[in-house]
């Protein structure tokens, strides 16, 4: 038992410790409520779906970022369009997750305010299917708060998420990606 | 002492490999959904006649239209059954994505059934984990046929209607089976035959088994309790079929020993036998609208 109490003391003064360096440098900036919409706009019929449970943390000592969201949070108006999402096209049971794990290309002055157009490079997975991209957007730092934007597409073809003929409702080959995501200061 | 030290040393190397990947590691972290419903255990709110554990969402109107043919042993005149058709129509409407209502009208003694059906409890998986789902099903039907014997003629309002109460107990198992389970009770005021109880308690059971993402094999079987030494025409209901989904529309297509397509036909007053052969044809197709505003906007 002592010794778990001791184990468990160094642990958590190790981290802290840790935690403690990496603000001083610049810190970590963290979201779990960020919004990312997408839609499929075809002549026959638009699709659109939100997450709003977007998870984000940067780290501005390293310039790295890391987006996840669970692909069971995009709520269609349409629920019989969210139960086909999950269960013929994402496979939200077998690949629960979208990811984007990357570094920002542009070094930024993360102490003073400003509006930046910037990108990131790093690996964006969907449906199980990894792929190197760079995405543009745009980054603002206001009153100790970051905020990211961005638009770009995904192409269904490079995540391997098929679309038969059989199915009536039409689906674009691409997906426009719509993000908003404001950070705080992140505290452990 | 020697744990400690592992402990120190494993920290500091932790600490040094903070790469991308903890980032992500990081932030499955700040991921607070932990319980999340099992969905879709079936593709529509049927397995084949019997309802199944599923419901229509909030503001979405399903449009249900089902036929059944005549029996495959009448012949070639008759081209299999194919020349006669009883149809239901259905309107069936979610007042909340647990609650729906629905109002159906049969060729089959030209009935009007009314009902409604609640999910009670959804399996879930993750941070509190249920097994099964309950969904609690009830429903009025009346039969408007003109009387035609002397004995219809003088038959009460009362004695036109029929209740049904079930509880539909189902579990998705894997990905590819959902089995459901379906306690039945049913109360006529005035049963079709002579001889025929008031009450009747059925044992249902149905499942389906997925083939691929958008097609599966259904297949359900309604054991009633009845007089074993009755002499009534009726059998138990069984069906089978298979399950299309196109995306928007859902394709039900089976054999099927009832006629009836509400739960007092094909649970109390089934007289084909599928050893006989008396075996009909049928579908339904599924519409789903969403009458949500906001499906209407582009963004």
């Amino acid at each position: 038992m002592k010794h778990h109490i001791v184990l468990s003391v160094i642990l958590l003064f190790t981290f802290s410790g840790v935690s403690g360096i990496t603000f001083a440098q610049g810190g970590m900036f963290a979201t779990a409520a960020g919004n990312t919409k997408f839609s499929s706009e075809t002549p026959m019929e638009n699709i659109n779906a939100e997450n709003k449970k977007t998870q984000v943390l940067l780290n501005t000592a390293k310039n790295e970022i890391a987006i996840r969201m669970n692909m069971r949070d995009f709520v269609f108006p349409n629920k019989l369009m969210q139960e086909h999402f999950n269960e013929n096209y994402i496979e939200s049971d077998k690949y629960p997750t979208g990811t984007f794990s990357g570094k920002l290309d542009q070094v930024i002055d993360f102490s003073k305010n400003g509006s930046y157009d910037v990108s990131a490079t790093g690996s964006f997975t969907i449906h199980g299917v990894g792929k190197n991209r760079t995405i543009k957007g745009k980054l603002k730092i206001d009153g100790g708060k970051i905020s990211l934007t961005s638009d770009f597409e995904v192409a269904l073809v490079d995540h391997k998420i098929d679309v038969p003929q059989i199915v009536f409702v039409k689906i674009a080959q691409s997906i426009k990606v719509k993000v908003e995501y404001t950070l705080s200061p992140y505290k452990k | 002492m020697k744990a400690l030290r592992l402990a120190i040393i494993f920290t500091f190397a932790a600490t040094t490999l903070h790469a991308q990947d903890d980032l992500l590691g990081e932030l499955s972290k700040l991921d607070s959904n932990s319980t999340s419903p099992v969905q879709a255990t079936f593709k529509s709110t049927r397995i084949i006649n019997g309802h199944s554990v599923e419901t229509v969402k909030k503001n979405h109107m399903d449009f249900r239209i089902s036929h059944r043919f005549g029996r495959l042993n009448s012949g070639s005149y008759e081209l299999y059954g194919l020349d006669q058709a009883t149809l239901r129509l259905g309107f069936e409407y979610g007042l909340t994505d647990d609650l729906m209502i629905g109002v159906g009208r049969s060729t089959e003694q030209k009935a009007f059934d009314f009902f409604g059906k609640y999910r009670l409890i959804k399996q879930s998986t993750g941070a509190k984990q249920i097994p099964v789902s309950v969904t609690l099903f009830g429903s009025a039907a009346i039969r408007t046929v003109r009387p035609v014997t002397e004995e219809e003629l003088t038959r009460s309002f009362q004695n036109k209607l029929t209740y049904v109460y079930q509880a539909l107990v189902a579990r998705k198992f894997s990905e590819k089976l959902s089995l459901q389970i379906t306690p039945t009770y049913l109360y006529r005021n005035l049963p079709e035959l002579q001889g025929d109880k008031r009450a009747l308690f059925s044992l249902g059971l149905g499942g389906r088994l997925k083939l691929s993402k958008r097609v599966s094999v259904n297949a359900e079987y309604f054991w009633a309790a009845r007089d074993k030494n009755s002499t009534l025409p009726y059998y138990d209901s069984m069906a089978l079929g298979v399950d299309i989904d196109t995306g928007g529309h859902v394709f039900q297509l089976h054999f099927t020993n009832s006629l009836g397509m509400i739960e007092k036909q094909f649970i109390g007053e089934t007289t084909g036998s599928w050893g006989k052969g008396d075996v009909h044809y049928g579908f339904n197709i599924s519409r789903t609208f969403s009458f949500d505003k906001k499906s209407k906007q582009t963004r």
